[in-house]
């Protein structure tokens, strides 16, 4: 009995890759089992070589495992790129008609399974990852009809009869498999819970989130890893009154979230690395108008068009610091499905108590890589908008302005919006004075800056780190944001394994820096690891900055478009040793 | 009832004495009370220029932002309270060189905005560079030896874009310009309203005097009809583009507002924000 395994299907992007994925982990993710998906594709459309990897679990897994159990392939080129992965007792279940070829330096094993004669057979070789799924079922012991369901809901609206024959293409896949296979080279999957939970991506999660918080406006570009969050609300926010644009550009998309958001409404942005540039001119003008705005940035390879399909987290001094002039700002990393999709919903109360930019920042894996999620609860989505005001205001003598940009303690400022009688008053990008009026003065300037700057100095959120620190004495600390949390979480495993104290701090709130929570961690490790997907190592250099001790920071950075796997981290911080 | 005086506010502007851009404010003021606004209701939402700063010298809800995007910030405010009166207003470089990208979406978008450029042919913030609007030959600051590209015909370029409302206006003319904003403010859909509104400081071949001499008024023409597009095209390229009044207007063609299926009927910023358990399980439900 295993209580996990890796599976992945590869081929020519636009082969139905995808959809051969799709239907085996949603059946798996139903019958109870713990899932985590990444696609690699590329950033074409027809073509290229993609694959799905699919890890099954009977307990949460977080990240891609170094091996590979079962490779599905639909051409040679999947087997040619994949095979390494394979442990000794991996298998290829490969289609007959490519002639498929076994790798000579693997003692993986290789089945030639006619999936396109099989389908063709049955009626179209359109059903050839059917009968890829069908041989897969075979390799695990399971029942083909734990795809019924799935397979009623995909194509029951072809007709009872496209059902049929796909069940058919199941069964075939599966017989043939069973009647050629090795008698130990089943794999017993241990039996799961049989739960339901949810299967998501990241970015199903932020848009959700979004919506479960009152979201009711969007505007933006599209662009990968993005897109999805757009896709997603253009279906869910109509039923509820509200609407998303898809603008001329990002410049665009910012400043119409921002009009939206200064009317009223709680709105979106989201886009990726080059999008987030061009909205820096208005994000600055969220800040200095202290007009709340919640932007996304799933952060992909970059610069420029760099990477666009591919994992790397190197956003993330521009998310900081990518505005001119000095802004309050609040910058949170979600690092698992679940978290986006409070983090993403906390984002807008953040926005309208500090009245400020929020940054809900994403990764690639994060945000596409699709996997078991606990039930999420709405009733743990709280509605809080700060210093709005509501109800009648009192009258202003001798058309004098509402005092929007008051000077108080906090440095959060009454807030009104745009129809209230007694509300009126001026929003500029100009320094302004409490009412909004432009103003050049010293003191003014000084008074203002301070406010908006003091807003943010004790912001309050539930957990700036999440950590699993159990000791007091550690030999290593590794730092991580995003998605890297599943692969740092196997590495710790093996990693105390072999003898090692290591605790892991995840940043959830990556500005303003939770220093003091940090520094203690800091202080109590002998060494420092500081894991991310980017050349210049920019969580770690903003690691030192705020709270010092740069001898003990090490950085483990990895900039190739592919996530960690966990034995890359273990290795790594090994050699640490 | 609300008056112009209303909507005027105690800041005095910085505009240079004589600066087209007066009569402008004047006019929005006048068609904002004609219209039967309050101040509370109306936003006007500005770029950055000399006329950027038209939105703090009106005593409404005012939103100056940044150069060349008071459309998406404006079209923003609308989606949120389309109750709301929303203009916006800049200049010709604000909106036909950074902002050009926006106006061309604005007008075929057709959100319910109305759109004014004060159009000075010139950059007089930053202090006399060429626009968009400069004519070929005209020397500025930044083309010491005369403009050597084409001019943008916003007009035209609004009529193929396949805008809904389309009118020029002259700054001197207070009655015909109030009238115009009245009808854009009126127009169901997006309202393009350029006037011509001289720099006085640094744009010497533009002047009121120059304008006076070379602006026809549509209503001078006889049996010019508004609502005939390729007449309207006829026109302006008759007349090299200087007219002054309605030039098109399509009545129509719905706004963006009508035609977006499930868009509240109340504006956006009164819906109920809190989901209902039922609502969410059932958005939950699709990802199990
Ligand atoms: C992104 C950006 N680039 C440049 C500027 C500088 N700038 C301010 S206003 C302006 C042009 C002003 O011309 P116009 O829009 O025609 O308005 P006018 O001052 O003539 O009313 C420029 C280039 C700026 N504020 N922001
Ligand atoms: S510089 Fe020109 S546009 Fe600016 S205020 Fe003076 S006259 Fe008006």
């Amino acid at each position: 009995m295993i209580n996990q395994l890796s599976w992945k299907v590869g081929g020519q992007q636009g082969e139905g890759i995808e959809s051969t994925g799709e239907i085996f982990s949603i059946a798996l993710n139903r019958l109870g089992y713990y899932l985590y998906g990444y696609r690699h594709f590329s950033s074409r459309i027809k073509g290229g070589h993609t694959n799905n990897k699919i890890r099954v679990s009977t307990t949460q897994v977080r990240s891609i495992s170094d091996d590979l159990d079962i490779l599905v392939a639909f051409d040679q080129e999947t087997v040619d790129l994949n095979y390494k992965e394979l442990h000794d007792r991996g298998i290829i279940i490969a289609d007959a008609k490519f002639n498929p070829k076994q790798p000579e330096d693997t003692n993986a094993s290789l089945y030639a399974v006619p999936f396109t004669d099989l389908a063709t057979e049955l009626g179209t070789s359109l059903m050839k990852n059917m009968v890829a799924v069908g041989a897969t079922c075979a390799v695990l012991d399971l029942d083909i009809n734990v795809f019924r369901e799935v397979v009623q809901e995909i194509f029951g609206k072809k007709g009872q009869q496209v059902v049929d024959k796909n069940m058919e293409a199941v069964k075939a896949g599966f017989d043939y498999m069973k009647e050629n296979l090795a008698e130990d080279a089943v794999m017993h999957l241990e039996k799961a819970d049989g739960k339901k939970r949810l299967f998501m991506i990241g970015n199903d999660a932020i848009a959700l989130g979004a919506v479960a918080a009152g979201c009711r406006f969007m505007a933006a570009y599209p662009i990968t890893p993005a897109s999805e969050i757009m896709e997603y609300l253009i279906k869910a926010l109509p039923p509820l009154g509200g609407a998303v644009i898809q603008t001329e550009d990002e410049i665009a998309a910012v400043t119409m979230a921002i009009g939206a958001n200064y009317g009223g409404v709680r709105a979106i942005t989201a886009s990726a690395g080059p999008g987030l540039s061009l909205k820096m001119e208005a994000i600055g003008l969220s800040g200095i108008t202290e007009q709340p705005l919640v932007i996304v940035d799933t952060q992909r390879g970059g610069p420029s068009t760099g990477l666009p399909t591919k994992q790397e987290q190197s956003d993330l001094m521009q998310m900081i610091y990518g505005t001119h002039g000095e802004i309050p700002k609040i910058v949170l990393a979600p690092s698992t499905v679940q978290e986006a999709f409070y983090d993403t919903a906390e984002a807008f109360n953040l926005a309208e108590e500090y009245q400020c930019p929020v940054i809900v920042l994403s990764d690639l894996q994060l945000s596409l890589g699709k996997q078991t999620v606990e039930p999420l609860d709405p009733n743990k989505v709280e509605i809080r908008r700060g210093k709005l005001q509501t109800g009648e205001l009192p009258e202003i003598e001798n058309k004098g302005y509402f005092k929007r940009y008051e000077v108080t303690e906090d440095g959060v400022s009454p807030r009104v919006i745009p129809g209230m009688k007694n509300g009126i008053h001026h929003v500029t990008g100009v320094e302004h004075d409490e009412t909004g009026k432009p103003s050049e003065s010293a003191a003014n300037r000084n008074a203002q800056m301070d406010k908006r700057m003091r807003k943010i100095e004790n912001i309050k959120f539930d957990t700036p780190v999440y950590k699993n620190a159990p000791h007091d004495e550690a030999d290593l600390l590794i730092v991580g944001f995003n998605s890297t949390r599943g692969a740092i979480e196997e590495a710790i495993g093996r990693l105390e394994n072999d003898g090692l104290k290591v605790n892991h701090a995840h940043i959830r709130l990556i500005h303003p820096f939770p220093a003091d929570e940090m520094l203690s961690l800091v202080k109590s490790a002998k060494k420092v690891a500081v894991v991310e997907n980017n050349a210049t190592g920019q969580l770690a250099n903003i690691l030192k900055m705020n709270v010092g001790h740069a001898e003990k920071v090490k950085k483990v950075t990895k900039y190739d478009g592919n996530p960690f796997l966990p034995h890359e981290i273990y290795s790594r911080c090994k050699e640490l040793f | 009832m609300a008056t112009f005086k209303d909507f005027r506010n105690s800041v005095k502007p910085n505009w240079c004495p004589g600066c087209g851009d007066f009569s402008v404010q004047a006019a929005i003021q006048r068609a904002a009370a004609n219209v039967g606004l309050e101040p509370e209701n109306l936003a006007v939402i500005s770029g950055i220029g000399c006329s950027g700063r038209i939105s703090g010298y009106i005593n409404s809800y005012g939103f100056h932002g940044i150069h060349g995007r008071s459309l998406p910030i404006a079209q923003g405010v609308k989606m949120a309270n389309r109750d709301l009166t929303v203009i916006a207003s800049g200049g010709d470089g604000d909106g036909f060189a950074i902002g050009m990208g926006h106006t061309i979406h604005a007008i075929r978008r057709n959100v319910d905005v109305t759109y004014i450029v004060m159009d000075n042919q010139i950059y007089g913030l930053t202090k006399g560079q060429t626009s968009p609007r400069s004519a070929t030959g005209f020397k500025t600051k930044s083309t010491p030896e005369g403009s050597i590209e084409q001019a943008i015909a916003p007009m035209e370029m609004a009529l193929t874009a396949g805008a809904t409302f389309v009118a020029q206006s002259f700054s001197t003319d207070l009655k015909d310009l109030t009238a115009l904003i009245e009808a854009g403010i009126n127009h169901k859909g997006f309202s393009l309203i350029n006037v011509f509104s001289p720099c006085v400081t640094y744009n010497k071949v533009n002047t009121y005097d120059w304008f006076k001499e070379n602006l026809t008024k549509l209503s001078d023409i006889e049996g010019y009809d508004p609502n005939n597009r390729e007449e309207a095209m006829q026109v302006l390229m008759k007349h090299d583009g200087l007219v002054t009044g309605l030039i098109y207007q399509n009545t129509e063609r719905p706004s963006y507002q009508e035609l977006l299926k499930g868009y509240s009927e109340k504006p956006l910023v009164d819906a109920e924000l809190k989901l209902d358990q039922e609502h969410f399980d059932k958005l939950a439900a699709e990802f199990m």
